[in-house]
């Protein structure tokens, strides 16, 4: 079975983050890293692998800057067996659309049964490129996962909705997204961290794609980021007295609001 | 725009990417795993040893610079930064690693059979088995040439009398090197803690080291078959040996606990207002500051130093000692300077300051206490033991 895990390689949310001058976000003055929740997404195929004991090939993909491979590396030493860096000076600024065309042209040169997303990127957050390349790709596609398992060409897939829980069946070909919750990613181990040095990592350009440059980047993107502030530092939030025994009522209403029940 | 003390240094230029990915792995598993639930392991004087060895095994921790044996095989550069990052957690931490790695699988790799590795060194790797050693006695701590434990020979076999003192993962090791005394001089056997005969009372009431496994071994005519015996050790120098790994990891470990001192107090005195303005914005305060950063710094570049020179293979027991010494003694200052920015704040659990200076008392004092590494240093210098 042939498993490509999709991540991103975004800037480290616990560092300053900043957007550049075209509202772009800043990708050379701060670090970056494989997006945590492209972790679950490796964790997931790695466990599928581990599960299937026969010769699963877990290939990581990233479309991103020359330092993307960064996140192709930690994915490499946590255990998937090679890499693919797609990078390509046109590709800057592409919005979601445009990165899922870019990803759906790399899988398709890649031997592929299962493609394994995180549910969204740290940085821009939007959660939409796994159902995107379900779609260019013309295969189904689950999103936000939190439970996998294969049986032969059979996926089953648990989603934690916020009223159901849902268990999906589907079959291969398949591309999936996984939650926070479908469990916590490994550490590369010390041996793995010296493996991935001999991992096997290609750099495709947009021409190896048979990419037309200007389809993707952000002369092409179909929205813009006119402008960015900084969030307003958090108000003194909102406090419930219980006076005629409300209260109780009052702060369940506000939970219920917030979903958090 | 702030800099933490080691980023002012750059310290990180001097690595290359295996070595930064192997130190980020330890620092994060410290951070998410280790650093929540210290403060309950100290006040407890109770770690999960056993859960940890797992762990630390599954990461590739245990006896990582080993080579073979299921070990992971990294530079000893490497495994100084992992030990760096454990004792950012704390010294216990890395203390538990050290003994396992540098002490107990060390002597086995160094000294042992090929039986004997392949028995214990790959179930201490993944942290299945917990290893510790036995060298100190009541009566004999820097000077372990006198050590009354003996080995006598009783047919083909050995049996081992004694007690050794203050040994570190004793109570929950499954096999004690143990260096005993012979009619050959000092020799090394490998001990299954089931064995008859054998017993490792934990000791209590420690103000330091809280979050490790201190233990008495009891030797009560533990008899051995002689394939027990470490084949490739032959007097002091074998366990001395071992002494030597052990102490190169502190170089880079005391270090840690520094680092989390200066780190905790760079963020403490920039939140804290006295008088009007951050404690941070005083110049007194400042002073203490940068003396400590240049210390960690400077102690960071001798470890990393004295690293490249083992990976070389050049690197000598007295230089292990100038590393030691400085690093040890420079890490508890800054720790007890740390704690006075914090004012009352710094003596309680909270924070990692006291706890570190603490351990760092019986860092201080293990591996060789500061004294024995002057000496060491001393006698390297002009020629003249002044040991006795
Ligand atoms: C928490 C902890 C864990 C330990 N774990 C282990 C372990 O796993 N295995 C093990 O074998 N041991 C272990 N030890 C023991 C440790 O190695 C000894 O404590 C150390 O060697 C010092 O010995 P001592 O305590 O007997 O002190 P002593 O040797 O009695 O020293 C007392 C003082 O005398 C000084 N002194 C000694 N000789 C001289 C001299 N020639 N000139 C001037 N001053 C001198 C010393 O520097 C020190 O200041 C551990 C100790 C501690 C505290």
């Amino acid at each position: 079975m042939n498993i490509v895990v999709c991540v991103k390689y975004v800037p480290d949310a616990t560092a300053d983050r900043k957007f550049e001058d075209d509202n772009t976000v800043d990708r050379v003055g701060v670090d970056g890293l494989l997006s945590e929740l492209d972790e679950y997404a490796v964790e997931q195929a790695l466990q599928i692998k581990d599960k299937q004991a026969d010769d699963t090939e877990v290939t990581v993909l990233s479309v991103g800057p020359e330092n993307a491979t960064d996140a192709v590396r930690k994915a490499l030493q946590m255990g998937a067996d090679k890499g693919v860096h797609v990078v390509d000076d046109a590709i800057a600024g592409s919005d979601a659309l445009a990165t899922s065309l870019v990803l759906a042209e790399a899988i398709k040169k890649i031997p592929h049964d299962l493609v394994v997303c995180g549910m969204a990127s740290t940085d821009g957050g939007m959660g939409v490129v796994p159902a995107m390349l379900s779609e260019r790709l013309g295969v189904p596609g689950v999103t936000l996962g939190s439970e996998i398992s294969v049986e032969g060409e059979t996926v089953k897939i648990r989603r934690d909705g916020d009223a159901s829980t849902d268990t999906i069946e589907g079959s291969l070909p398949l591309v999936l997204s996984v939650t926070d919750q479908s469990g916590e990613a490994r550490y590369p181990s010390f041996k793995g961290i010296m493996a991935a040095k001999k991992k096997p990592v290609e750099t495709w350009s947009l021409s190896d794609l048979g990419v037309d440059a200007g389809s993707v980047g952000a002369g092409a993107a179909w929205s813009v980021v006119e402008s960015t502030d900084a969030r307003p530092p958090r108000t003194a939030g909102e406090i419930v007295t219980d006076e005629d025994g409300s209260g109780a009522k009052a702060l369940v209403d506000f939970l219920a609001s917030k979903k958090f029940i | 725009m702030a800099q933490t003390p080691l980023a002012l240094f750059d310290t990180d230029s001097l690595l290359d990417e295996e070595e930064r990915a192997i130190r980020d792995t330890v620092r994060q598993f410290v951070d998410a795993k280790i650093k929540p639930e210290l403060a309950d392991w100290y006040e407890a004087g109770r770690i999960p040893a056993r859960d940890l060895a797992r762990e630390l095994g599954a990461l590739g921790v245990l006896g990582m610079h080993l080579d073979g044996y299921g070990c992971a095989g990294t530079t000893a550069t490497a495994y100084g930064l992992a030990c760096l990052e454990l004792e950012a957690g704390d010294s216990g931490l890395r203390s538990l690693v050290s003994v396992q790695g540098s002490l107990a699988m060390f002597a086995l790799w160094k000294h042992g059979s090929e039986e004997q590795k392949q028995e214990w060194l790959p179930r201490m790797a993944t942290g299945e088995a917990i290893g510790c050693f036995g060298l100190t006695e009541p009566d004999f701590g820097s000077n372990p040439a006198g050590m009354r434990t003996r080995a006598r020979r009783d047919g083909d076999d050995w049996v081992l009398d004694g007690t050794k003192m203050w040994i570190t993962n004793g109570s929950v090791a499954d096999v004690a090197v143990v260096w005993a005394q012979t009619d050959d001089g000092v020799r090394g056997f490998v001990v299954p803690t089931g064995t008859p005969g054998f017993s490792a009372p934990e000791i209590k009431h420690k103000m330091s080291l809280r979050a490790s496994v201190t233990s008495e071994l009891v030797l009560d005519g533990v008899r051995l078959p002689d394939s027990a015996r470490l084949p490739e050790a032959r007097g002091l120098s074998g366990p001395l040996s071992c002494l030597t790994e052990a102490r190169f990891g502190i170089i880079f470990g005391a270090l840690g606990a520094a680092r989390d001192c200066l780190e905790t107090t760079l963020a403490y005195a920039a939140e804290r207002e006295i008088f009007d303005k951050p404690l941070a914005a005083f110049q007194l305060t400042q002073a203490k500051l940068a003396d400590m950063t240049l210390e960690l710094g400077k102690g960071m570049l001798l470890a990393l130093h004295l690293g490249r020179l083992k990976d070389a293979g050049r690197l000598r027991p007295e230089q292990v000692s100038l590393g030691k010494l400085n690093n040890v003694r420079e890490a508890i200052a800054i720790a007890r300077e740390c704690r006075t920015i914090l004012g009352a704040a710094g003596i309680t659990l909270e924070y990692p300051l006291m706890r570190h200076a603490n351990n760092l008392e019986s860092v201080l004092t293990y591996e060789g206490t500061s004294e024995v590494h002057q000496l060491v240093i001393g006698q390297a210098l002009t020629g003249q033991g002044a040991f006795r």
